[in-house]
């Protein structure tokens, strides 16, 4: 970590003279601090070619070995961190390896859910700031198999076919102009990974104020836990309008009330 | 390497602990491929004719093993085997007592044909070579709570759950020893993959209503007094006061597992892991509570 960004401080010195050709590239390749195998591809296909650091203020909490694969809970946040404008969750080693995505128009870059791992991985957050710059940071997770490719719990208990897209949710005043909003959802979260159950999973999540202004956008992919639990961190008071799909085009709507 | 996996070797050594009765002792730890898995207590009780062994220990070389040290104790033929409740570490030898008798709750003999399998697989990645020849097996019969004499020993099987949906306890009227199985643990944190913390503090109840002089929990040293039930009981009210606690005030789970435990629990071995298996395992159902359906 030290090292990565240690270059990155000498590169930006040497970009406010002539910036030599080969200095970009010590910017493009900083050193993984997590040593992932598949660094460069994950980075090439989420962050692409935009200006990225690793930045140690971005925190993905969890613990550290999975208890139940099915259900890895993350804690993703950013102290001292400001202006994030797009939040980005993947796991390096997962057969689908991108979680979520989350817009925290009027909300702390802060995130809790949980998620289906399948082998041992780093998981990571990329958040972009207003600026345009990634500030990435993650953890290794142990894990032994069976998350992404087993079936969810509901789909073999049929529970979903009667509570699809049920809505539990409730809000919690933290300080004024503040608010943490936990909720969950009823939804199996397929993957199609598990053999002959179909991709189902809810797709978009948005929040927002009673006047229909936009709080936070989340987008969740496959890897999303079974019956979905989110906790987030709106800079808001008062009720929230929950408005959500899956990939089948299924609508989800709720107000919750503090 | 030839040399490590002919040294499989659990050292077990049976302690006395009563006129008949002796106690095999493991350590407070997890499940490594130092320890080969024996971070479990087990025990026998010796009669005129049969022997009663409580618990076989997490794979078939334990409960050869154990099977070899019983005869250096006693001539004594093994008879009965109680199985105290479905966890890999207890029942996993019970495939060296194939011309026993293995008795088991109901509840438990279901949990272990229906997970066994899945928990011995996940065992064997723990713990490796310790596990070879290892097989998940039913028990033989099913064990009716009540009194019973074997071997002219009279014993008062006590049926309960809480730590899993069936814990069978073993108490030897003459010795007045009582075998809790995972209901109580003694300085090690209590695990609860299969755990209803209610039923299990009300087994709690019932355990100080029965008159014994000597205590032997599932894991942790043996006691001659209620020290265990009220260190387990202790932990276990603390553990759902503060996970409802939490869930009231809407917190994330990662926030949960990050709350640091009061210092009187900080000297049970393997705290910070049990702790927070314990989040993954109750927390769901908690946090569901504090979720009104909208």
């Amino acid at each position: 970590m030290s090292r990565a960004r240690a270059a990155l401080l000498v590169c930006a010195l040497w970009c406010a003279g002539s910036l030599p050709a080969h200095a970009a590239t010590a910017v493009d390749t900083p050193v993984d601090p997590l040593n992932s195998p598949s660094w460069q591809y994950m980075r090439q296909r989420f962050l692409g070619k935009d200006p990225m650091v690793f930045d140690a203020r971005v925190q993905v909490q969890m613990p550290s070995a999975a208890e139940d694969q099915m259900q890895v809970p993350v804690h993703v946040s950013a102290p001292g961190l400001t202006d994030v404008v797009d939040v980005l969750v993947f796991a390096d080693l997962n057969p689908l390896p991108k979680i979520l995505r989350y817009q925290p128009t009027s909300a702390a870059p802060d995130i809790g859910f949980r998620f289906k791992v399948e082998q041992s991985t780093p998981v990571r957050a990329a958040m972009r700031t207003r600026d345009g710059v990634w500030h990435v940071g993650g953890a290794w997770l142990r894990a032994s198999g069976g998350g992404c490719t087993a079936p969810s719990v509901g789909t073999g208990q049929g529970l979903w076919q009667d509570r699809l897209g049920e809505i539990s949710a409730r809000l919690w005043p933290q300080q004024p102009g503040l608010e943490r909003l936990r909720l969950r959802m009823i939804h199996p979260m397929d993957t199609g990974l598990a053999a002959g159950i179909p991709v189902f999973h809810i797709d978009r999540i948005d929040m927002r104020a009673s006047d229909g202004r936009l709080l936070a956008s989340l987008q969740t992919y496959e890897p999303v836990s079974e019956n979905p639990v989110i906790s987030v961190d709106l800079q808001h008071s008062g009720p929230v309008r929950i408005d959500a799909h899956d990939i089948q085009g299924n609508r989800f709507a709720a107000t919750v009330t503090p | 390497m030839a040399v490590a996996q002919a040294a499989n070797d659990y050292r077990l050594g049976a302690q006395a602990v009563a006129e008949g009765v002796y106690v095999f002792s493991g350590r407070n730890e997890h499940f490594t491929r130092d320890n080969g898995g024996n971070i479990v207590n087990t025990g026998f009780i010796v009669g005129t004719d049969a022997v009663i062994v409580i618990d076989t220990g997490p794979s078939l070389q334990y409960g050869e093993q154990q099977r070899k040290a019983i005869a250096a104790i006693t001539r004594v033929p093994v008879r009965q085997v109680y199985v105290t409740h479905q966890h890999p570490d207890h029942y996993l030898g019970d495939a060296a007592y194939a011309d026993a008798s293995i008795a088991a709750l109901p509840a438990t003999i279901s949990a272990i044909q229906t997970q066994g399998n899945a928990l011995a697989d996940n065992l064997y990645r723990l713990v490796g070579g310790w596990m070879a020849g290892t097989q998940s097996q039913s028990p033989t019969s099913t064990a009716q709570p009540g009194a019973v004499e074997i071997g002219g020993r009279k014993l008062r099987l006590i049926g309960t759950a809480g730590h899993t949906a069936g814990d069978l306890m073993v108490y030897d009227e003459a010795s007045r020893t009582l075998f809790a199985g995972d209901l109580v643990f003694h300085d090690r944190a209590p695990t609860t993959p299969n755990a209803d913390l209610l039923q299990w503090l009300n087994a709690l109840d019932q355990i100080r209503q029965i008159d014994f002089k000597v205590l032997v929990p599932g894991h942790g040293a043996v006691v001659r007094d209620a020290s265990a039930i009220e260190q387990t009981r202790d932990y276990l009210q603390w553990l759902s006061t503060s996970l409802h606690t939490a869930a009231e005030q809407g917190r994330d789970m990662v926030e949960v597992m990050n709350q640091p435990l009061p210092d009187r629990f900080q000297k049970l071995a393997v705290h910070d892991e049990e702790y927070r298996r314990s989040v993954s395992h109750l927390y769901p159902a908690i946090e569901l509570k504090s979720l009104p359906r909208r």
